[in-house]
């Protein structure tokens, strides 16, 4: 297979980025996209130009740490991680336009390389449960029921990538946050920070200047693990509740 | 913030409810539609004075649409500075057309709303001449193309606004946190949307064709 890619390159956080074009040969339909961009890298490096950063890290689809902009869809046209995705998903000779994640709360560091330490500091601001550690208790001491623990688990799922706020026309980090309520929020474990942790996150995430949520439903189509809408209703729930004092 | 967007658009969604049913009643011919109107100034009397209830409503739809647009405007504000570089590809995957237009569509209702008010509340634009009645306002404008025109598109728009509007409430009230609820806010959205449409272009367009004259 042959692509024309244009990728982004910006030599670092403050330069101005621009798109350049490559022209990659030789593909093979079962590479996955980031083999196909390390063949482009050691063409590049052949040459003594600079290689394109990009971030990966388990190339298995679970770490979360990858994740490009393809040609205007977060992780390309698949329902899945970008290192997970593979040529096959494209046609011989077309143009690929790469892009990092653009969000201003997600500032490029380099290349596609952006950085979302937002997201950790969301999770700081509330997404935890606090335990006395060093006496584990028995794990069937609390049970819970089958559809919450269901429902806990698909929440869960989320590996923080950031396809949401990338998909996201507002570039809002809802379903990220909306994963996090609803995962904690199902388990007895999660209920005595509830209505502290939908405030002190939603509080965070308006700080780190992502955008308010219009509902439009693009987050879960570009999410790799398809962590649906139903999360950022709960989180609007939890969040009414606790403004109110309900919980 | 969109709390208050939800509520205040719930608010509009009410009233919009209550303008279409009442404007079927010009299909009802002159004296229904005329009576009415008038009982619309005297509902509530003699607890309310004349136009009073209207006054009530009027003064409720005003502070609605302050605090809609307000929040609404700060929400773009907000969008536009948390990507201040934009995509140069950018797909659309998922998101409905009536979503993706909600604020060009809600622009072009204010607008509107603004001419509608100029039309048949004060008579300041008056095509249909100076005329008597209500129902004679009413039919002397639909008659006009034109006028026709710029409601049935105005129609389509809160059709459209309407829909991605309720679905929108109610998931920023949190009331869709299943897949069965949120198929059923969908459902409940493209009804409220499609009928509230539907209702609002029966009396232009019957004027228009002649059926109601």
């Amino acid at each position: 297979m042959k692509l024309t890619l244009k990728i982004w390159r910006q030599d670092g956080p403050r330069a101005r980025g621009e798109l350049v074009t490559y022209v990659v040969e030789d593909i093979s339909p079962d590479m996955s996209f980031l083999e196909m961009l390390d063949v482009l890298n050691e063409q590049l490096n052949a040459k003594g130009e600079e290689p394109i950063a990009f971030d990966s890290d388990c190339r298995e689809g679970i770490c979360g740490m990858c994740g490009l902009m393809i040609s205007g869809e977060a992780h390309g046209p698949e329902k899945t991680t970008t290192c997970q995705l593979h040529m096959r998903s494209f046609r011989d000779g077309e143009t690929v336009t790469i892009e990092p994640w653009r969000a201003d709360a997600f500032p490029v560091i380099r290349d596609l390389v952006v950085n979302r330490s937002a997201f950790d500091r969301i999770i700081q601001a509330g997404g935890f449960i606090s335990v006395n550690t060093g006496s584990a208790p028995k794990a069937e001491a609390v049970l819970v029921p089958k559809p919450n623990a269901d429902r806990a688990f698909m929440a869960a799922e989320c590996i923080g990538c950031g396809a949401c706020v990338a998909a996201c026309p507002n570039a809002a980090a809802m379903l990220f946050m909306g994963a996090k309520i609803t995962h904690l929020g199902e388990l007895p474990q999660g209920q005595p920070e509830r209505a502290q942790r939908v405030k002190a996150m939603v509080a965070q995430h308006d700080a780190e200047g992502f955008g308010g949520c219009t509902n439009i439903g693009e987050c879960s189509a570009a999410c790799p693990k398809g962590i649906p809408l139903d999360v950022i209703s709960q989180l609007n729930h939890d969040l009414r509740k606790a403004g109110a004092g309900r919980f | 913030m969109k709390l208050l967007m939800a509520v205040t658009g719930l608010i509009f969604v009410g009233f919009v409810a209550l303008h279409a049913y009442g404007n079927l009643m010009v299909l009802g011919g002159a004296d229904t539609f005329n009576t009415y109107a008038h009982h619309l100034r005297t509902f509530g009397q003699p607890m309310l004075p004349y136009e009073g209830f209207l006054w009530v409503l009027r003064v409720v739809l005003l502070v609605s649409l302050a605090l809609h647009v307000y929040s609404a405007l700060s929400l773009w504000g907000r969008a536009n500075g948390a990507r201040s570089t934009r995509y140069a590809v950018k797909k659309a995957a998922a998101s409905s057309l009536a979503s993706r237009t909600m604020r060009y569509g809600g622009i072009a209702l204010f607008f509107f709303i603004v001419f509608h008010l100029l039309h048949l509340t004060t008579h300041t634009i008056h095509p249909q001449g100076t005329v008597a009645t209500p129902y004679e306002n009413v039919v002397g404008s639909f008659e006009l193309w034109w006028v026709t025109l710029i409601y049935v598109v105005a129609v389509l728009a809160l059709g459209f606004h309407l829909f991605h509007g309720v679905w929108s409430a109610a998931q920023t009230l949190g009331l869709t946190s299943t897949a069965a609820a949120r198929a059923r806010a969908k459902l409940l959205a493209h009804l409220v949307g499609g009928l509230i449409a539907l209702a609002f272009l029966i009396p232009p367009l019957a004027i228009l064709v002649r059926i109601v004259k």
